[in-house]
């Protein structure tokens, strides 16, 4: 084979691994982009039992509890306009506390209670995730037009 | 010393550098055609004396604590020990930038100080370009980023840098990194300027060859001590997040990598000049994106600086002319680059092609699901996120190949390899693959098949590689292939630690009593007390398990829950007691209110290979810059007697 008709097969092999590798992206990417809810959006249109999500929102105040477990917490989720009950076994991130922002992911079970795999940990005080700075202010708008 | 030398310093830098950028455009007179290029090294030396000058003033005022200089106000404190002092330079965004600066500066400088094979013609277009860039980033740095502001009035006290960065990992991550990243601006100066001397072959490949294994090896260390760092300090045990500002870094290391290995065939071969050049110029980008997605706010994430959107417009135009121009360059250039060589599918040429489309195409499914999110986003769709199960779904399975490939690639020769002999080589390392799988779904329990398929495949890969180690001459083998072994050795020892640590890991969640134990992996272990415990600018409850295995005591571990006072913020220290087949991890949560103590333990067998790994893949990268490699002369010239074929 002439360099030149190599350079084409090669071409055409690096076209063809390219393509590939963005069906195979493609197709995982539909079933693995895990979709942001707020709780009003869960209320909106609301996610398959058993479809992995993410929950964002603020720790609603006074919503707290630790079951007999020692282990699991009981909360609620809130955007101030709708919250949604939210349960986690394991040890909460440093950050978690009543009135601040979260983000939870896993899964709504039959009886409409989201079981939480993980709550994320963010690193700073006054952080807000932008996906919750951004629900909430929609939120707030809508409460006061 | 004071910080406005430090300013002007930089300024004079940035002038140094626009002299670099320029001479080897000026006319020369005919009688002394070097009069202008030989200007180049000087300038780079000045820039990058400047520079160190500008740096040391910087790094000065956070050592003594002046806190009348903004960015040692608003990032350190007199509580902080010294090593946090100075490494606060880096753990913000003004100071991060001068650092890139700063290594842009002394890579420039050791080009400049390296005699090049190209001519010092070439070696002026090479600084040139390295100008070029610098430039702008000196322009970033002086009008919308100056870390040497000052603060009027001064403070008495400094606001303090994030506990989590207050680590000894973390004080060497940003540089290494940043030392691979920039290290590839000499890669891009070098294909930018072959292209405009038109000077693209195994010259070229042989002369670029050192400079990518150096940034090469680089990256593998910031990546793998960013990754160690998350492992301990984030305190849920995991080693890679698929976070976007780890796939930030992950790309640049896989076009890197894909460029070390497509270098070594055009320096031998003559073969894949055009995509060896656009590597290169990719290599770079991706390290200025990855730099920016960081530093702009696009991402949130703990190493996210800059929130202010004019700095991003400002790096976002900065990388649009520098990729932009790169990219144009190569279009109109490529095609008047005349073809290489053919070869024969089946050869080590054939091989390291396939090794860099699995990488391309790695790199490929890495960019979509990082970026995926990102054009959701700004096209107002949606808010997403694609987390690991993507990656894992994708960039895994295109690893298996490669890997499997990376066994048998050193066993071909150049040119048409003889095949003959393949089988009976490659036989023990199948052996050892079939072994270490059959090992771990017989005594392990492993069943997930793809666990099986990590265990058979480091297996395969870690023998093959010692195969071709194996009755050679350690002091005849050319530093190339020691090289190449140590790097290949290090990825089969990282593939068993992740294959490991995923498949085998033991973890218990639970409440525990003082006084009262449980059992994780055949451990026991007994929480003995909780007490409060004091740092230099912590308080913490100390949890104190003792550790027994078999009735004898092997050790206490002592997690803690810390409060750090500046700025007030609370984290978890995990207790980590490493062992030769794994770590014991302890995690101490909250209490319950009934006077029991959340405890989380992990058994992680093997997860230290991860990063041993790493270190060993850098280390053979180290080795193969050493080495000389030989380039062919000619096209037509045969193949230089050097193969890295066990002799038959």
């Amino acid at each position: 084979m002439k360099p030149k008709h190599q350079r084409l097969v090669l071409l055409g092999l690096a076209l063809a691994a390219m393509a590939g590798a963005g069906a195979l992206a493609v197709s995982v990417l539909g079933d693995n982009a895990t979709y942001f809810y707020a709780p009003s959006d869960v209320f909106a249109h609301a996610p398959q039992p058993g479809q992995a999500i993410r929950l964002g929102g603020l720790v609603q105040s006074g919503s707290v509890q630790r079951l007999p477990d020692g282990l699991t917490l009981a909360f609620r989720v809130t955007d101030n306009a709708r919250d949604v009950p939210v349960t986690y076994t394991g040890i909460v991130p440093d950050l978690f506390r009543e009135g601040q922002g979260v983000i939870t992911e896993g899964h709504f079970d039959a009886g409409g209670t989201f079981v939480a795999t993980s709550v994320l940990a963010k690193h700073d005080e006054k952080y807000m995730p932008p996906e919750i700075a951004g629900k909430l202010h929609k939120v707030q708008g809508k409460v006061s037009s | 010393m004071s910080v406005e030398l430090g300013h002007a310093a930089l300024w004079l830098a940035a002038a140094f550098a626009l002299l670099q950028a320029l001479v080897p455009w000026l006319r020369a007179p005919a009688d002394d055609p070097n009069r202008w290029t030989a200007l180049g090294v000087p300038a780079a030396l000045a820039q990058a004396l400047l520079s160190v000058l500008a740096f040391g003033t910087l790094m000065h005022a956070f050592a003594v604590s002046d806190f009348t200089v903004k960015l040692v106000a608003v990032n350190s404190h007199t509580m902080k020990p010294m090593m946090y002092k100075l490494a606060g330079l880096w753990g913000n965004h003004e100071g991060s930038m001068l650092l890139w600066i700063l290594v842009m500066a002394l890579s420039g400088a050791c080009v400049a100080l390296v005699e090049s094979p190209l001519g010092a013609q070439f070696r002026a277009k090479v600084l040139s370009v390295q100008g070029i860039i610098a430039l702008g980033f000196y322009a970033f740095l002086l009008a919308a980023s100056n870390p040497f502001e000052r603060l009027s009035p001064a403070p008495t006290e400094g606001n303090g840098l994030n506990p989590l960065l207050q680590d000894p990992g973390l004080a060497f991550h940003p540089p290494m990194l940043y030392a691979g990243y920039v290290g590839l601006s000499v890669a891009f100066a070098f294909a930018v300027a072959a292209l405009m001397e038109r000077k693209v072959g195994p010259a070229w490949a042989a002369a670029v060859r050192p400079w990518v294994l150096a940034a090469w090896g680089a990256l593998t260390c910031g990546i793998t001590l960013g990754s160690w760092w998350a492992y301990y300090e984030l305190g849920w045990g995991g080693f890679w997040f698929w976070d976007p500002v780890e796939n930030a870094s992950l790309m640049p290391w896989l076009a890197a990598t894909a460029l070390l290995h497509s270098v070594a065939v055009l320096a031998k071969r003559d073969a894949l000049r055009n995509w060896t050049v656009l590597l290169a110029v990719i290599g770079f980008s991706l390290s200025m994106i990855g730099t920016f997605v960081v530093r702009s706010g696009l991402l949130t994430s703990v190493h996210a600086f800059a929130v202010d959107p004019a700095r991003g417009a400002f790096l976002l135009v900065l990388l649009a002319l520098y990729i932009g121009g790169a990219l144009l360059l190569y279009a109109l250039r490529a095609s008047t680059v005349a073809v290489g060589e053919g070869f024969s599918p089946v050869s080590r040429e054939g091989a390291l092609v396939v090794n860099n489309l699995l990488l391309a195409a790695g790199l490929g499914v890495v960019f979509v699901g990082s970026s995926y999110p990102l054009i959701i986003d700004v096209i107002g769709a949606d808010k997403i996120s694609i987390g690991p199960p993507y990656f894992n779904a994708t960039f895994a399975p295109l690893m298996v190949p490669l890997v499997a490939l990376m066994a048998v690639g050193p066993y071909l020769g150049w040119g048409a390899a003889r095949t003959d002999r393949l089988a009976a080589k490659l036989a023990l390392p199948a052996l050892a693959a079939a072994g270490l799988a059959l090992t771990a779904f017989a005594f392990w329990n492993v069943r997930a098949a793809f666990a099986l398929i990590g265990f058979g495949l480091a297996g395969w890969l870690a023998v093959a590689t010692l195969g071709i180690l194996w009755g050679r001459a350690p002091w005849r083998t050319p530093r190339a292939t020691w090289g190449m072994a140590f790097a290949h050795m290090g990825v089969a020892i990282t593939l068993f630690g992740i294959t490991t640590a995923g498949a085998l890991t033991k973890e218990s969640l639970i409440n525990l009593r003082i006084g009262q134990a449980t059992e994780v992996a055949g451990y026991q272990i007994q929480l003995i007390d909780v007490r409060p415990v004091a740092g230099a600018n912590w308080t913490a409850l100390e949890g104190e398990l003792v550790v027994r295995k078999g009735g004898a005591e092997l050790t206490r571990l002592l997690p803690q829950a810390r409060l750090y006072t500046s700025p007030m913020m609370d984290t978890t220290e995990a207790a980590i007691h490493t062992r030769l087949t794994g770590d014991l991890y302890a995690v101490l949560g909250k209490p319950d209110g009934s006077g029991r103590w959340q405890l989380h333990l992990w058994w992680k067998p093997f997860v230290w290979w991860i990063w041993a790994g790493g270190l060993v893949m850098a280390f053979g990268g180290l080795l193969a810059m050493s080495g000389r490699a030989r380039a062919r002369a000619t096209a037509s010239e045969p193949a230089s007697g050097m193969t890295l074929v066990p002799a038959e």
